[in-house]
């Protein structure tokens, strides 16, 4: 079911799921959907625009693999579209004492391995 | 059928064992459970062969199964598992309360042992949930997929974006989490079986810990401890006639707000500032048949020190928003606040044992027993795990 996410990694594009049936969009990907109770769903690709919802600093490290980044963001950003669903990511181009909720940001992708793109996000302007 | 649950039950007896900072636990795990059960059957002057019924978390590890026949229980009518962690809390025992009501089964053991230094620390990246949690690895599935690449992966992390937006949207500050610190470190230092006994804390060395997840500190975030609980539950008339004072089991309530879940980011916006237990919060009182006014001291589970702050909202002892400026206050201090909170030290300075500690903290003070006794206390509320549904909740009361 999350393959077609991930698909869309690849390809660039932030998919988030959207019921057929009612419309309503959700994320992350889930079998049915908590509206109206349809397995119908459809893929929408956002525009990759949204705020800064919330966010932590992660000073101590918890998994070999953030060892050598601390300090970093870990960061949820409300999209602009899709219903407005919150993303998990991290906000890159910015200085960690310069994130402040509400703020304004757009997608932007890194291509982490030869298989995998990731979706982060960085200051847009207004 | 509709089973009267206000006081028909008691906690007849508490058990605990020593706790140990994590690691230093001179026992295993296994071996603490059969001890805090042991106490609590005869602190309540009960034999085990009384026990007919089991109740202990999703996460435990010391199975019923193993546990019964290890301590020569008699035939078991009721065996019960209630989901997660820190949750269950009051869980157990309100499973364990409506299981006799209902004329199940007659004495009920909760009950929770905890070594992380044996096994595997929660602070820790872990993979999955409850017991089939595994360290992380280098590849994740499910719905950490979409949380781990980001490098979000404990605890602390994760509740630290509920406690940033609570300081987004209503201006609570680090120092108002610390006061939560503050206030059960200080309990903790006339309470002798506590962890950090002999380890007071102020407020600046609050705000010179080093930080772990912006906004949290090192002392917003709960111990990780070893030790085991357990407590005693029968009928409010078989009580009467034990060892100890009985303490009314008053109301119990579980479960979970509507869009609240494991996947944090799925959750509406609504939630990010909340301990998700509000629907806990109306059931127990209408249960109970008091309000918050009513309440005398609360045992809050502390995750971490702005969920404590969005439970005492949640639970009405002050409007949403507003839990900050009340910690701070000192409301919540023992003795001289209007609603002391965590008078053994809590998760964060008594022992962090998922928090059946703190129904036991909640059975001392109703017996007279706290080392920070709350005088005249009628009704505890204890608060399991903060934004950790399936939550839960009970009333305690002087029987």
């Amino acid at each position: 079911m999350t393959a077609a996410f991930w698909e869309g990694c690849a390809a660039r594009e932030l998919r988030i799921q959207q019921c057929r049936d009612c419309g309503t969009h959700r994320h992350v990907p889930t079998p049915i959907c908590g509206g109206c109770g349809s397995f119908d769903y459809t893929w929408d690709v956002s525009r990759g625009t949204g705020r800064l919802f919330s966010y932590t600093i992660v000073h101590h490290s918890v998994h070999p693999a953030t060892e050598a980044i601390v300090p970093y963001n870990a960061s949820v950003i409300e999209l602009d579209d899709c219903g407005g669903v919150l993303v998990t990511s991290n906000v890159v181009d910015c200085a960690n004492d310069e994130l402040y909720a509400g703020m304004p940001l757009r997608l932007v992708w890194e291509q982490v391995d030869p298989t995998l793109s990731l979706y982060r996000f960085t200051p847009a302007n207004e | 059928m509709s089973i009267e649950l206000r006081n028909a039950t008691s906690i007849a007896g508490v058990g605990e064992t020593e706790y140990w900072k994590v690691g230093r636990a001179d026992k295993n795990e296994f071996e603490l459970a059969c001890i805090a059960i042991t106490r609590a059957v005869e602190d309540a002057g009960l034999e085990l062969s009384d026990v007919d019924g089991m109740c202990t978390y999703s996460s435990e590890r010391s199975s019923p199964v193993a546990l019964a026949p290890a301590l020569g229980m008699s035939d078991l009518h009721f065996v019960n598992l209630y989901p997660g962690g820190g949750s269950a809390a009051g869980g157990v025992v309100h499973n364990a309360a409506l299981a006799v009501a209902a004329g199940v089964a007659k004495t009920v053991v909760c009950y929770r042992s905890l070594c992380q230094g044996q096994n595997m620390r929660f602070g820790r990246a872990r993979a999955g949930h409850g017991l089939s949690a595994q360290p992380m690895s280098t590849t994740i599935g499910g719905p950490q997929a979409f949380t781990a690449p980001f490098g979000l992966f404990s605890p602390a992390q994760t509740y630290a974006l509920d406690a940033r937006r609570h300081m987004h949207e209503f201006g609570t500050t680090s120092r108002q989490f610390g006061a939560v610190a503050v206030a059960s470190y200080a309990n903790a230092q006339r309470n002798p079986r506590a962890v950090m006994h002999g380890r007071p804390l102020t407020i600046e060395q609050h705000q010179e810990s080093r930080m772990i997840a912006d906004p949290y500190r090192l002392y917003d975030c709960c111990q990780e401890s070893d030790g085991a609980c357990a407590v005693v539950v029968t009928s409010s008339e078989r009580a009467a006639d034990l060892r100890q004072p009985r303490v009314h089991i008053t109301a119990g309530a579980q479960g979970m707000v509507s869009g609240d879940g494991l996947d944090r980011q799925s959750r509406p916006a609504s939630l990010w500032t909340s301990a998700g237990m509000t629907s806990i919060a109306r059931q127990l009182y209408r249960e109970a048949g008091i309000g918050p006014e009513d309440i005398d001291v609360v045992q809050v589970y502390e995750n971490f020190t702005g969920q404590v702050i969005m439970a005492l909202e949640d639970f009405g002892f002050c409007a949403r928003g507003e839990g900050g400026p009340f910690a701070e206050s000192g409301a919540i201090d023992w003795p001289n606040g209007q609603l002391p909170i965590n008078t053994s030290g809590g998760n964060l300075a008594e022992a962090y044992i998922h928090g059946l500690s703190l129904v036991i903290e909640g059975v001392r003070q109703l017996r007279g027993a706290s080392t920070s006794p709350v005088e005249g206390a009628g009704h505890c509320l204890v608060v399991g795990g903060p934004s950790a549904p399936p939550s839960s909740a009970l009333v305690l009361s002087r029987g």
